[in-house]
Order: structure tokens, then C-alpha cells, then sequence
């Protein structure tokens, strides 16, 4: 049952991240991806100043606050500084974490919270850490429930503005042209990417969370052209990187976030070498007709 | 409490204390130099790939050599930071993800590998293994003596190296293509930035931790750009900044109770950037927000002497006095906006005021008289040499007329042969 719940958290992850990440790879934005997985710390460390506690509404909202503070600053700095972009990223994003890691340290008696916790996680205890209702009842691990809300959230938002999600990624211009805010949609997907981040924050960490946002998209992409496709293999890839990697992790004894990022590791690899002889296929496939 | 802390940290006479905090500057320093190249070389994600990528060379280098030497660790670190660099460079080149994708992928992916082997570690209980994982967060207060002596020698080598090869790395920093078109070898540059890049990382590692290690390269640099376009000065500013931060990072983490040093580093260079970017002359914000404003009503009160010389033109004198409405009737414009430009002109002495309403004054009839010269003039520039229609030409000339030097004014006239009429037969005012 145990190895079930931890397995069912990683594909709810894997699952929610992918989707996602296939409109960062898109709009070459993984890296912002990336840095909010980070920079969501300091508002993790103050909601729980103020809730006293880990779960619940409050992380939620401080998380999508603090994700969309560092799109803002981010995008401000570029903007109006004039400072490229990668580099408005980073010193953006570790100026947070930072902040949040001193937070840490001078509440340090009142947090509940490391450092270590927030890069790589702890998904083994998810089956221990149950959601018990008032009268007695146990409902199951808390993570499952959370990152069910919030894959619910995402499939949701994603499904019922899927033209003008697929528009602002694929088309600026003509986004712009029928009308579309390409600002307040890029908001939108870094606010469901903080949602995210921070539902997972606990159970997987930033380090699996970018894993997740990142390799499966990125191996769809290499196998497919068609976008419905893409989202189907990147989903599939993503629960089979949680089975995996769990099964590693217990064969090796070893971190389960970690293993799972080595298995996305391991299926990008595999995608990379496809793509290859798919290309020298086409390309064979074009000197025959010619 | 605060105060004597401080008191005994400045006073420096701890030698171990004085070992760390000299080790800390010269990291900073040293990171902030090398990341200088990174920077212009718009690589500054990059640095932070490596640093996820080095946990599973120092991890590697712990169970193969189990010891914590640090040149051991440095140099597996060293192996697979390098071999992330280039698995970057290899996806970008060989498959159609963009370069943000393959960072990302790359760096989860070592830092996955690497914490697959902390933990492996961790769990055989190999010796000596407890703070390896310093590795993850930075531990300058751990930093040792002998520590301090080999950062000393690699940033001396780092310094010694960008000092040989500066043009080399100037060049690509700045236009790898243009560099390569004058036959220099990029390849063997980008190496060099790779290893230095790789290098600086590694040290820095020790100071601030795997995740803020990609500060130490970008924001001190990011900061000095907005002082200076100079290389040279820019370098020297960015290894201030860094030391600088070096400092108050040691300082902030021995003055306060229970504080990490790599935080306050961080804290510290970014709010130097933080500074730079909205006070900086020239380049900050700030600046460029009143230079854009003082742009802006030149071109208002320029248009507004322009669009009363022509309602002259329309009545036939230029002596008396102009009506608001007369001067509106050229453009549309907001009745504050106008109001505010007749100010600003008064104040200037271009115009005055009576109860009929406002006066060129003399230096004011010349300005006015001045612009739309150039403005006409550029309009039959525009339908003489380069075949625009006339009717196409007028937008253009009220762009450009607000920057035409008195050279090209003379140069213009000159081309032109001094013509009498622009293309719509309004006669253009010679003084």
C-alpha cells in the first residue's frame, strides 16, 4: 500500500508538471519554471509563520503571491533594466531563496522546515503523513489529496482555455491581434506552475518538480510533432518515470525523488536516440523520393 | 551583544576568523571576475547548471577516493561540471530543444544522479561522509585553513588565466562570430571560459551552497553593468561587488546568532544590483525615465512653437498675439498637454504672455522659424532622393525633425540646392 501512495504522488506530479511543461518548453520559459520552483521558499517560510502549519489554503496562496512576485520582478528587470534575460532570472531567483533560507535561520524555533527539504524532498513519508478527519476517520496521505486539487486545478484551467493557452504559446502575434493578453495568460501558467511547485515542495522537492517539468515534455517533443500527442506521451512518461523510479530507489536503496529524476533521465536519453534515427529515417524517406 | 560581536569581528583578531573571511572574499572576487565572461556571454543560467551538475562528481570523488580532500572533490566536481556544459551544448545542436529545455534538463538530471549517490553514501556508512551534503548548502564557517589555501591557489589560477587569455575571452564575449571571421580559434576560448566557468563554480560551491552559486557569477557582474560600458572597469567593479559581499556575508553570519554566510553573500550583491539598476546614472531606471521624460517635452514644446509659426503662416504675421485655439487648430493634442508646453516654453523665454494671449519672443520666432525649415526640408529630401510620395512624407519629417543637428541641417541644404517650396508649395524660411 505503501509503495502505492508514493507511486500515485510521483505520477500526480509527474502528471501536472508535464502538462505544464510542455507550454514552458514551448515558450522557451523552462528556466522561469525553474526559478520559481525555488523562489516559492520565502513565501512557504512566512505562510507558515502565519498558519502555523504546512498544509491548507495559506501555503497555497503565498506560494502563488511569491510565484508571481518573482514572474513580475523578473520580467521588470528585463524590461525596464534592460538586463537580458537569463540573467535577470538568476539573480532574481537566488535572491529570493536566499531570503527565504535567512527567514529559515531567524525563525528557525517556529519553522518546521529545512532547506534540504525543499530541494529534493522526502516522498517516502507520504503514506505516513495521513489526513485524519476530526471525527477519527482516516482519509489517506494529505500529498495525494493536495496534488489531486491541484492537478484538478491545472487540467481544468488548462482544458477550458485550451485555444487561448494554445494561441499565446503558439502565435504571439496573432494573439495579440485577436485580442489576447499574452501578459495575463503568461501570469496565469506561472501561477498554476506555483501552485504546483509548492503542493509538491513537501513530498518530491524543486529538484524533482523541474525533473518533471522539464524531461517528459522534452521527450514527447523528440518523438512527436503532433501537440495532442505530445500531451499523451508526456503523461504516459511521466507515470512510467514514477513507477521506475520508485523501483530503482528501492532496488539501490536510495533517495526516491532522486531515482525518479534519473529515470526521466534515462527515458530523455532513450527519446534522444529515437529522435536520431527518426530524423536519419526522414531524411533517408526524402533522398528516395528525390 | 550585537555590538561586541561586531566589535571582536572587526578588530580581526581571530586568526581563523581572519582565514575565513579572506577565503570568503577571494571566492567572491574570484567567482564574480570569471563570471563577468559568462555574463556577456549570455551563459549566466549556465553557471547555475554546473552547479547542480558538480554534486555527482564530488560525490563520485568521495566514494572513489573516500576522503574529503577537497582537490579530489574538486576535481570530480571539475569532471562532470564540464561534462554538463557540453551535454547543454550537444542537445541544443543536435535535437530542436532550445537552450533553456536542455539547461533545465541537464541540471535535474546530475542533481538527481548526485542525490541518488548522497544518499547511497550516506546509507553504506562509508567514513568521514558526515558534511558532504555542506556541499549542498555552502559551510563558510567550515572552511578551514588548508581550505583557504587551495581556493587561494585556484583563484590565483582563474585570475592568472583570464589575465593571459583576456583577449581571447573579450573577443568571444562580446561576438563569437565576428570572432571567428578574424580567425581566432573560439573553440579553444569557449574551452577556456568553459573551464574557467567550471573552476569558479566549484570553489564557490564551498562558500554559498549548490543553489546560490549561480549568483556569485551573474549578479555581480549584472550590477556593474549598469556603471560602466567599459570591460576592463567592469571586471574591476564586479570583483569589488563580490568582495564586498564576501565580507558582509562573513560579517552578517558571525555578528547574528545562528546565520548562514551564502544567503547574506547573496543578499548582499543583489542588493547592490537592486541598487545600481534604479540609481545608476546613465543606465539605471531612474535616469531613464527622466531622460525619456525630458525627450518627450522637447518634442512637445518643439511641436508647439512649430504648429504656432504655421498658424503665422496661415494669417500672415508672426508679431501678434496667439490664441489657444488658434495654436490647437494644427493637431490634436490635450488641452493640459499644450497648456503645459506654452509653460515650459515661457519659462525658456521662447514665449510671452499678455491678455490677447502668447508672443514669440525673438529667440523663439528663430527656433519655431528653424524647425519647420528642417521639417520641409526633410520632407523634399524625402520625395526628391528617395521617392516617396509627398503625401507620405509628413510623418516622417515630424520624427526626424527633432534630431537634425545644425550640420546635417547645413548638409541638407546644400544637397538640396536651397529649395524655395517643400512638395506641398509651402515656402520654406530661410533666416
Amino acid at each position: 500500500m505503501d509503495a502505492f501512495f508514493v507511486i500515485l504522488t510521483g505520477s500526480l506530479v509527474a502528471v501536472t508538471c508535464g502538462i505544464l511543461g510542455i507550454f514552458l518548453m514551448l515558450r522557451r520559459m523552462v528556466m522561469i519554471g525553474d526559478a520559481i520552483s525555488h523562489s516559492v521558499l520565502p513565501g512557504i517560510v512566512i505562510a507558515f509563520l502565519i498558519s502555523g502549519s504546512r498544509d491548507g489554503l495559506a501555503m497555497l496562496i503565498a506560494a502563488v503571491i511569491t510565484g508571481l512576485l518573482t514572474t513580475f520582478i523578473i520580467q521588470f528587470i528585463h524590461e525596464k533594466g534592460k538586463l537580458q534575460a537569463d540573467a535577470s532570472i538568476g539573480v532574481t531567483f537566488t535572491w529570493l531563496f536566499a531570503i527565504g533560507i535567512i527567514l529559515i535561520s531567524v525563525f528557525a524555533d517556529y519553522v518546521d522546515l529545512d532547506q534540504e527539504c525543499v530541494l529534493y524532498g522526502e516522498i517516502a513519508y507520504v503514506p505516513i503523513d495521513l489526513w485524519i478527519l476530526p471525527s477519527g476517520i482516516i482519509m489517506g496521505p494529505r500529498s495525494v489529496y493536495m496534488l489531486g486539487t491541484v492537478l484538478l486545478i491545472v487540467v481544468i484551467t488548462i482544458l477550458f482555455f485550451f485555444k487561448e493557452f494554445y494561441m499565446v504559446t503558439f502565435d504571439q502575434d496573432f494573439a495579440v491581434s485577436t485580442g489576447l493578453s499574452v501578459t495575463l495568460w503568461h501570469y496565469i501558467l506561472m501561477a498554476l506552475i506555483s501552485l504546483t511547485t509548492v503542493a509538491s515542495f513537501e513530498s518530491v522537492g524543486a529538484i524533482l518538480v523541474v525533473a518533471f517539468l522539464v524531461a517528459p515534455p522534452a521527450s514527447a517533443y523528440l518523438l512527436s510533432d503532433d501537440f495532442k500527442t505530445i500531451i499523451i506521451l508526456t503523461v504516459f512518461i511521466g507515470i512510467i518515470v514514477a513507477i521506475s523510479g520508485y523501483f530503482l530507489a528501492v532496488y539501490i536503496n536510495s533517495s526516491i525523488s532522486g531515482s525518479m529524476t534519473v529515470m526521466a533521465g534515462i527515458i530523455f536519453a532513450i527519446a534522444w536516440l529515437l529522435a536520431f534515427r527518426r530524423r536519419n529515417f526522414q531524411k533517408s524517406l526524402k533522398i528516395i523520393k528525390f | 551583544m550585537i555590538a561586541e560581536r561586531l566589535a571582536e569581528f572587526l578588530s580581526f583578531s581571530d586568526p581563523i576568523l581572519l582565514s575565513v573571511t579572506l577565503g570568503v572574499v577571494l571566492l567572491s572576487s574570484t567567482s564574480a571576475i570569471v563570471g563577468t565572461f559568462t555574463f556577456l556571454r549570455k551563459q549566466a543560467l549556465v553557471g547555475d547548471a554546473v552547479a547542480h551538475s558538480v554534486l555527482p562528481g564530488i560525490c563520485l570523488a568521495f566514494i572513489i577516493g573516500e576522503s574529503k580532500n577537497p582537490i579530489y572533490l574538486i576535481i570530480g566536481a571539475f569532471i562532470t561540471g564540464w561534462l554538463s556544459i557540453n551535454l547543454i551544448h550537444k542537445i541544443t545542436k543536435t535535437t530542436r530543444l532550445k537552450e533553456d529545455t536542455a539547461i533545465a534538463l541537464v541540471l535535474s538530471v546530475f542533481f538527481g544522479v548526485g542525490i541518488v549517490l548522497l544518499t547511497y553514501i550516506q546509507h553504506s556508512g562509508i567514513p568521514g561522509h558526515s558534511g558532504l551534503d555542506h556541499i549542498l548548502f555552502g559551510q563558510a564557517a567550515a572552511i578551514t585553513r588548508s581550505d583557504v589555501h587551495v581556493f587561494g591557489m585556484v583563484s590565483i589560477l582563474l585570475i592568472t588565466s583570464v589575465l593571459l587569455f583576456y583577449k581571447e575571452l573579450k573577443t568571444t564575449a562580446f561576438d563569437s562570430d565576428f570572432a571567428r571571421s578574424a580567425g581566432m580559434k573560439v573553440s579553444f576560448a569557449d574551452l577556456m571560459l568553459t573551464t574557467l566557468t567550471v573552476l569558479a563554480v566549484v570553489t564557490g560551491i564551498q562558500a554559498v551552497g549548490v543553489v546560490l552559486v549561480a549568483a556569485m557569477l551573474i549578479t555581480p557582474p549584472a550590477a556593474a553593468r549598469y556603471w560602466t560600458h567599459d570591460l576592463p572597469l567592469m571586471i574591476i567593479l564586479s570583483a569589488i561587488f563580490g568582495a564586498v559581499s564576501g565580507f558582509m556575508g562573513t560579517l552578517a553570519s558571525y555578528v547574528l546568532p545562528n546565520m548562514p554566510t551564502g544567503p547574506w553573500i547573496i543578499v548582499t550583491i543583489t542588493g547592490i544590483a537592486f541598487f545600481s539598476f534604479i540609481f545608476a546614472p546613465g543606465k539605471g531606471v531612474l535616469f531613464r525615465l527622466y531622460h525619456q521624460f525630458k525627450v518627450r517635452r522637447r518634442m512637445l514644446t518643439e511641436n508647439v512653437l512649430k504648429d504656432m509659426y504655421m498658424a503665422g503662416e496661415k494669417r500672415g504675421n508672426h508679431n501678434n498675439a496667439f490664441t489657444l485655439p488658434e495654436i490647437a487648430a494644427h493637431r490634436r493634442m490635450h488641452k493640459e498637454k499644450l497648456q503645459s508646453g506654452l509653460n515650459k516654453l515661457y519659462l525658456d523665454r521662447f514665449l510671452k504672455k499678455d491678455e490677447n494671449g502668447w508672443h514669440f519672443t525673438i529667440s523663439g520666432l528663430n527656433k519655431a522659424r528653424r524647425l519647420v525649415k528642417i521639417h520641409r526640408l526633410w520632407e523634399t529630401y524625402l520625395t526628391r532622393y528617395v521617392g516617396i510620395a509627398p503625401d507620405h512624407v509628413h510623418d516622417d519629417a515630424e520624427a526626424i525633425e527633432h534630431y537634425i543637428t545644425p550640420e546635417l541641417e547645413k548638409k541638407l541644404t546644400d544637397e538640396l540646392d536651397r529649395p524655395e517650396k517643400d512638395p506641398h508649395e509651402s515656402e520654406i524660411p530661410y533666416d
